[in-house]
């Protein structure tokens, strides 16, 4: 498929005991299931697959820029050059620039901020250092795990891997606390998706000069209006058991 | 505790941070009265943060808020998805970001209580979060519940056993509750009170004052006036008392029956 196989790395990045915040996190389920938008298995499927069709690759493919940013060398990572104008800050700018939802801006940044502080205890890196310094409130989240994926030694399609699958998997086990479902049967739907995450990784890698401003403007920016508008009624809400 | 030094090095001025002191217990059992109490006997000679997880979001942080016993800023909330455990053991990023949050706007900071949401008898901080952990239980669940063990129970640092002024009511035996809290705890401080009936549980907040002073010498903290230095009187601030404001009364050793 074009992604190359993945390294133990990538397992440690995108496992739910990854102690770096995810578990707070239902990436708009539990909104979702407060609307009644999702309410059992068939609903849930259908939101997983818009959420992985629209904000999943626009995450894969910045986590993939990010990885790219940061495996390119220092110069790549560190403050902007001639070759690599923008930097860190550039790439944070395309994530804020393609989430539209205030809310969303900040669960993102919140997870990435929590991200980058366990990933640069565990992955030590000048380029992990240079990222908080970047953007000291807290990188968007698929940066940070590009950032991350790349600091462990992955390659930008495992790091598109990662953002896709982290996408899918918080909200699916988010329905699976706020609505009592089958864990197996939503693993199930989890497995069926597996060779969409692989197609959308692929893709994301594609590019051949990821790690250049130039790149980024043109990386998708599909937009997905519900999950907006589920995220601000979250953040309204009276009672809320998840941050976002 | 030997847990030191290797647990701290990624905070940010491990020299001058503050004790982490996490409270837990079940439901119910008074972690957010308790925590309001000592901010209520503590408030005025620490410099405080406190940060509440509860599912239910804000309402605990609501509940310290209209108590008037620290500034609200002061207060923050985290959100732990379904998981308070989760939030206090396997994944303390939230909370270490709330904390250090906290001490970035306020600090420096004498104290800062992290309550954990209401959960099971298992449940206990990590060493990465908290430097020391009160485990509240109330003698409504029953006089076995000590007997029951659980991480929570044997190996926190104080536990406390509140509501004692129900225990005829609900037919606990608190001579039982302490007995058997000895037995498992291996001399480790067991504490009863009523914060209800005593709403600034002073015999908790002297075991509190205690610790910090304990921390601050082994920290070996160098700059400012600082808890357990007792002749820090040369800047405008009081230095920590070596005693609760007030003796402990209702928080006495249980009655014997």
């Amino acid at each position: 498929m074009g992604v190359p196989a993945a390294n133990a790395a990538l397992l440690l990045l995108t496992d739910s005991r990854l102690p770096a915040g995810g578990h707070g996190h239902s990436g708009g389920a539990e909104a979702a299931v407060s609307s009644g938008v999702v309410r059992d298995l068939t609903t849930l499927a259908a939101f997983l697959r818009g959420r992985l069709a629209a904000s999943g690759r626009v995450a894969a493919c910045l986590a993939a820029a990010a990885c790219a940013l940061g495996t390119a060398g220092p110069a790549a990572a560190g403050r902007p050059d001639e070759d690599h104008p923008a930097g860190w800050a550039g790439l944070d700018a395309e994530a804020d620039a393609r989430t539209a939802s205030p809310a969303q801006r900040e669960a993102s940044r919140v997870q990435g901020r929590l991200l980058l502080r366990t990933a640069r205890r565990i992955w030590p890196s000048p380029v992990l250092d240079e990222l908080a310094r970047a953007v000291p409130s807290g990188a968007h989240h698929p940066v940070a795990l590009g950032a991350a994926a790349g600091a462990a030694g992955c390659a930008p399609g495992e790091a598109a891997l990662a953002a896709a699958y982290a996408a899918l998997t918080g909200p699916a086990t988010a329905a699976v606390r706020l609505l009592g479902l089958d864990p197996v049967a939503v693993h199930r739907l989890l497995a069926d998706l597996a060779p969409d995450l692989e197609r959308i990784a692929s893709a994301a890698a594609a590019p051949p000069d990821l790690a250049a401003a130039s790149t980024w403007a043109g990386l998708p920016a599909h937009a997905a209006p519900a999950l907006d508008l589920l995220a601000e009624r979250h953040l309204r809400a009276e009672l809320r058991l998840f941050v976002s | 505790m030997g847990a030191g030094h290797d647990d701290h090095h990624h905070s940010p001025d491990p020299h001058g941070r503050a004790l982490r002191l996490g409270i837990g217990g079940p439901v119910g059992s008074g972690k957010t009265a308790l925590t309001a109490a000592l901010c209520r006997a503590l408030g005025e000679t620490l410099r405080l943060a406190v940060v509440t997880n509860d599912i239910y979001t804000t309402e605990d942080a609501d509940f310290l808020r209209k108590a008037g016993v620290l500034d609200p800023e002061r207060i923050a909330a985290v959100q732990t998805g379904c998981c308070p455990h989760t939030a206090i053991r396997d994944d303390i990023a939230a909370n270490l970001d709330a904390v250090e949050s906290l001490e970035e706007r306020f600090g420096p900071l004498d104290l800062v209580i992290v309550e954990s949401g209401g959960d099971n008898l298992t449940a206990t901080f990590s060493r990465g979060l908290a430097d020391r952990q009160i485990f509240v239980l109330d003698v409504s669940g029953g006089d076995k519940v000590p007997r029951k063990g659980g991480p929570g129970v044997t190996a926190a640092d104080l536990l406390v056993v509140n509501k004692i002024d129900l225990a005829p009511m609900v037919g606990a035996d608190l001579t039982v509750m302490s007995r058997d809290a000895a037995a498992v705890r291996e001399g480790r401080p067991v504490l009863f009170t009523s914060v209800r009936q005593e709403p600034e549980a002073h015999a908790v907040a002297e075991w509190v004052l205690g610790v910090v002073h304990a921390w601050a010498r082994e920290a070996g903290r160098d700059h400012g006036p600082q808890p357990g230095h007792e002749s820090g009187h040369e800047s405008g601030r009081e230095p920590v008392p070596s005693t609760a404001p007030r003796p402990a009364t209702t928080a006495a050793p249980p009655p014997g029956r």
